[in-house]
């Protein structure tokens, strides 16, 4: 559903009152970015362009399945952070409804810290929902603009909760600098863990529930998946010996696993896997020293940098995906109907459609 | 591009039953809005603080505990503390009939009983919205 535009105020006044440390004005630029407000574009490049000498935040990224516990661990992790002064800012993203476009948005109901509320009178908290609007990677649009304004804002740690993701939403790995892969005991044997798609993307992986049972057995053939990933990317093969691919006790230090890693090349190596219990908070300082290794180590390598250039231009790529369905939209006089006709009747290939209406628009373009 | 409607539904109180909030989160979602659900037992410190985060168009409290000639009007001064008058609040939950008129002057625009039809509610907020 739809309803009128807000007044627009100037891009000036918003990047000075964040400046100032004013919630409203940063949550106001936020709907912008969503909204794609024409001033919204200007605000967020004043504001980066006033604290550009501060250097880049932790863009922490955390994703895994429904219900495995992203949301308390990103709780836990808000605390860990705090507790030793740094300002945290969350982006928690569900899904909104393909049908009615309405989302409900309920990843807040559990980082609210410690019973009694007193996070609520934390100006170093700011966490914000945003509904995935249409987008199936497992963030929305607006993600990685809004992860920015945040930076930019002055919030040293920026956590980027995925929608609850299935096999192949991977859209976090080209926004988060980390990526915390979060599952649980139980979810599947150890095929699950060498298919394409999401386990490739975890710079850190948290088995969490890890009270539950079948933990140590998720933790052992994870490590296994990334031990013969790692061999495999130091260009050899791996060992095959059984005892490697399933792995024997999953909490001694993983003797193959680092041999591998230390002939890896630099900026290669294993990720960590690690046990959490994130309602006690169990296993959370390991995460984050985990996290804060990862963290130096992106940038004296340089590979910050690069991540995030690489980031950047997919970021772009998709913008200029939805522009162009914007201009098919835009295309008058029925062209998309009577193709879809055609199809459907065998007249045409849908490859041969998708030719002529690109044809369209560049014409359309041009004019 | 259109804007979407964002409405915070919130349970300030200690009363543990949600049913009704979760109901009108479901119904407004439904029609399209993006509901931010915060769950059970907010104080209204914590209420105010997602609203502004959120950067909602309005707050739906609920409230069953008998407290709502407190809570309410709390949530109003903290709003009006914080600069924030350009948002739609309502209530609704068990609120007797003769407290509506002191709610009503405290700012919270409508109060819905149990049995209001969801439609009822979705039609107020719609032609309510205080931003534009």
């Amino acid at each position: 559903m739809s309803t009128l535009a807000r007044a627009a105020p100037s891009p000036e006044d918003i990047a000075a009152r964040i400046l100032r440390g004013e919630e409203r004005a940063l949550a106001r630029l936020l709907s912008a970015l969503e909204d794609a407000e024409p001033w919204s574009g200007a605000a967020l490049r004043m504001l980066r362009k006033d604290t550009s000498s501060q250097g880049f935040s932790h863009c922490i990224g955390v994703t895994g399945p429904p219900g495995s516990g992203k949301s308390t661990l990103v709780d836990k992790l808000i605390g860990a952070y705090r507790a030793r002064g740094e300002r945290v800012a969350v982006l928690a993203v569900d899904p909104s409804s393909p049908f009615t476009g309405g989302a409900i948005l309920g990843d807040r109901i559990r980082m609210q810290g410690p019973p009694g509320g007193a996070r609520a009178g934390d100006p170093g908290v700011f966490i914000r929902s945003l509904a995935s609007r249409g987008r199936l990677g497992g963030l929305s649009r607006a993600s990685a603009q809004a992860s920015r304004a945040m930076e930019a804002a002055g919030y040293g740690v920026v956590i980027v909760e995925t929608v609850g993701i299935g096999q192949s939403e991977v859209d976090i790995a080209r926004l988060a600098d980390s990526v915390v892969l979060v599952s649980m005991p139980g979810s599947g044997d150890d095929i699950q863990t060498i298919k394409a798609g999401v386990m490739e993307i975890g710079d850190i992986f948290a088995v969490n529930k890890a009270d539950r049972e079948g933990a140590d057995r998720a933790v052992r053939e994870i490590r296994s998946m990334l031990e013969v990933a790692a061999s495999l990317a130091a260009g050899r093969a791996p060992s095959t010996s059984p005892d490697t691919l399933i792995g024997h006790h999953a909490f001694a230090p993983l003797p193959r696993a680092r041999e591998a890693a230390k002939d890896l090349p630099p900026g290669d190596h294993v990720p960590p896997v690690l046990k959490t219990v994130a309602e006690t908070g169990e296993g959370v300082s390991e995460l984050v020293a985990a996290l804060d290794a990862r963290w130096a180590k992106l940038k004296v390598s340089g590979e910050l940098e690069a991540r995030r250039r690489g980031g950047a231009m997919a970021e772009a790529r998709a913008l200029l995906q939805d522009r162009v369905l914007v201009e098919l939209e835009a295309l008058e006089g029925g062209l998309e109907e009577e193709l879809a006709g055609e199809i459907v009747r065998g007249e045409r290939e849908a490859a041969e459609a998708a030719d002529l209406l690109f044809d369209s628009i560049r014409k359309r373009g041009g004019t | 591009m259109e804007r979407k409607i964002r409405v915070l539904v919130a349970k300030p109180g200690l009363d543990g039953h949600d049913r009704g909030a979760k109901v009108v989160a479901r119904a407004l979602r439904d029609e399209g809005m993006e509901v931010i659900y915060t769950g059970l037992r907010q104080t209204p410190e914590q209420i105010v603080q997602a609203a502004i985060q959120e950067d909602v168009d309005v707050v739906a409290m609920s409230i069953l505990s008998g407290a709502h000639s407190h809570l309410f009007p709390r949530v109003m001064e903290l709003l009006a503390e914080r600069g924030v008058d350009d948002v739609l609040v309502v209530g609704g939950g068990v609120i007797p009939e003769d407290d509506i008129p002191f709610l009503k002057e405290k700012g919270i625009a409508a109060v819905f009983g149990p049995g209001t039809p969801t439609r009822t509610t979705i039609d107020f907020i719609k032609s309510n919205l205080k931003r534009r």
